[in-house]
């Protein structure tokens, strides 16, 4: 079972650009997708979110395919796969993970028997399938907030044990009228732009994103290796996280025996910050207690807001960013220390190695996931 | 389970029928009525196949590897028809939460108190090959002793639940997707 298994290609579709050049680049510049919205299909009243500007996907969208009747999700997750198969062929060997936890959940309002089979994710993963050709059933990962990095962790299982030898993953949400009155019905939304881990934190922004990676057995163009991963559950409460974080603590124990490191060997931390009071306090005591407290932690979610089944991946892919281009970026909204135990929150932008890299996730239903990444040298 | 019919019911109506469940087996957890009937389904073959077997006082490192075809769809309806109109506006976060088809494994974890690894697919079909090469995979990687595998389906009172536990001894010998299909389908 020891075969290496690298990522070697990445790419996103965000409010912050439709490749990852354009993503760091406005990352760098401290810019922020979140906007404040007045949109009464949406909620009453108006809320903070990180959307995609439908016009501009459309313009983006024309640029590869001439059929337009495919849903926004559908567009940003073919655009964010789109430009791999410029090298990249598939075969019997190859498969499709699509990560998402509501797809196309927008398909209900419209109460007809044509539009519910296309809300089935099921449906969504054969929409994207066969626009590339695949010849293997998609296999869709649905695990709530952690979906899109767990589906690294299958990947890289199902490519180890020779199940198969490529995987192209792509994860992606989108802000429905379905969400937003769910987590407000949570009284879970923040508002004003998500502060993550900071003292006046009061809840999440939403967010929309597709990411894409390609996970493979080839070392070829090989960005990281995927050295170890753990997804483990808190079995503690199904809408809230663990006090002390017991089950982040167990998936990032098991992604670190796997990987055959311990904490001192980590440089940086790509967290799950999603400015709720007690995600963001489980996370700093589940570091605590793994003395990961010292080492340079971010969360994208004031970049973004949090996108759900997406935010795993999209955070990966700007985690491999990080790793190639040697920096490491400020943890957007923080402000002063809100967290019971201290961690180290990058503040500003800063140069720096980056051998191993931590990124971790948790969501409802009790899950967390982790997965220790190594620069291929 | 395992061949016999350990509980039968003629009663149409899922809600009625889980709830006999529940009394005839004394699942004694009161929280089970705050469950939608996706995680009712699921937690009642889980507890038919870990009730007798596992031992509480230790840690037991038993993962879930579940999948199904309409994710968490029923419950999906649910939250939609609260907040369709307008004058009629009632989104509730007790309903919210099951919107997602993994809550079934935390309800499960919670019961039993399985702090292990847990993933949920979804699939047209039940994908017997793929279900039985990701229980191995757990196994093999030692990520976990054994592994609560199945299918757990969910949509207007049309239901199925195939549910088995495999250890890494079985795994070897009796587990492969003839058998799985075979006992799917039986």
């Amino acid at each position: 079972m020891n075969r290496t298994v690298y990522i070697s290609e990445t790419n996103c579709i965000t409010p912050l650009g439709f490749d990852v050049a354009n993503n760091i680049k406005n990352i760098e510049n401290g810019i922020s997708g979140i906007e404040k919205k007045l949109n009464r299909s949406l909620m009453e009243k108006p809320f903070y979110a990180a959307s995609i500007d439908e016009n501009d996907l459309e313009i983006a969208f024309t640029k590869i395919e001439s059929d337009s009747n495919f849903t926004k999700l559908e567009k940003m997750m073919i655009l964010a796969l789109h430009p791999m198969f410029k090298n990249h062929k598939v075969n019997s060997r190859t498969a499709l993970i699509v990560s998402t936890t509501k797809g196309n959940i927008t398909a209900l309002e419209k109460n007809s028997e044509l539009e519910f089979q296309k809300s089935t994710l099921y449906e969504l993963a054969k929409t994207i399938a066969d626009y590339f050709g695949f010849t293997c059933e998609p296999i869709v990962v649905s695990n709530a907030c952690v979906s899109g990095i767990l589906s690294v962790a299958v990947a890289k299982r199902i490519i180890q044990s020779k199940m198969y030898d490529q995987v192209f993953i792509v994860a992606g949400d989108t802000i429905s009228e379905f969400v937003i009155s769910g987590f407000n019905s949570f009284q879970a939304m923040s508002n004003l732009p998500c502060r993550p881990y900071s003292k006046n934190r009061d809840g999440v922004t939403l967010g929309e994103a597709a990411a894409a990676v390609l996970v493979t057995s080839n070392k070829e163009n090989a960005k990281v290796i995927i050295l170890g991963d753990g997804s483990i559950n808190d079995a503690n409460h199904i809408s809230g996280p663990s006090r002390t974080g017991e089950g982040l603590v167990r998936s990032i124990e098991s992604a670190f025996k796997e990987a055959n490191i311990d904490s001192n060997k980590i440089d940086y931390i790509s967290a799950h910050g999603t400015a709720t009071p007690f995600n963001d306090e489980m996370e700093a005591i589940a570091f605590n207690r793994l003395g990961l407290e010292y080492v340079p932690t971010n969360s994208l979610k004031g970049y973004y807001g949090h996108t759900l089944g997406a935010s795993g991946l999209l955070e990966t892919v700007i985690g491999i960013a990080s790793v190639e281009q040697k920096k490491i970026f400020k943890s957007l909204g923080f402000d002063e220390m809100g967290v019971s135990q201290d961690i180290a929150i990058i503040k500003i932008n800063e140069n720096k190695a980056i051998r191993y890299f931590l990124k971790t996730a948790s969501g409802f239903g009790g899950c967390n996931t982790a997965i220790v990444f190594k620069k291929v040298n | 389970m395992n061949g016999n019919v350990v509980f039968s019911s003629e009663e149409p109506e899922f809600s009625t029928f889980s709830k006999n469940a529940y009394q005839n087996f004394e699942m004694n957890y009161p929280k089970f009525f705050k469950m939608d009937n996706l995680s009712k389904l699921a937690f009642m073959g889980a507890e038919l196949l870990l009730g007798g077997v596992i031992d509480n006082s230790n840690e037991n490192n038993i993962a879930l590897n579940f999948s199904n075809k309409t994710s968490s769809l029923d419950t999906d309806l649910k939250h939609q028809n609260s907040i369709t109109d307008k004058e009629n506006y009632f989104p509730s976060p007790s309903i919210f939460v099951y919107t997602l088809p993994n809550i079934c494994l935390g309800e499960i974890s919670i019961k039993h108190q399985l702090k292990s690894e847990n993933c949920f697919f979804i699939f047209e079909e039940f994908n017997s090959e793929f279900t039985v090469n990701y229980a191995d995979i757990l196994l093999n990687t030692n990520k976990a002793d054994q592994v609560l595998s199945g299918w757990v389906d969910y949509l207007n009172e049309d239901y199925k639940a195939f549910l088995y536990l495999i250890s890494k001894e079985e795994s070897a010998t009796i587990h492969n997707k003839q058998v799985i299909e075979t006992l799917f389908n039986s």
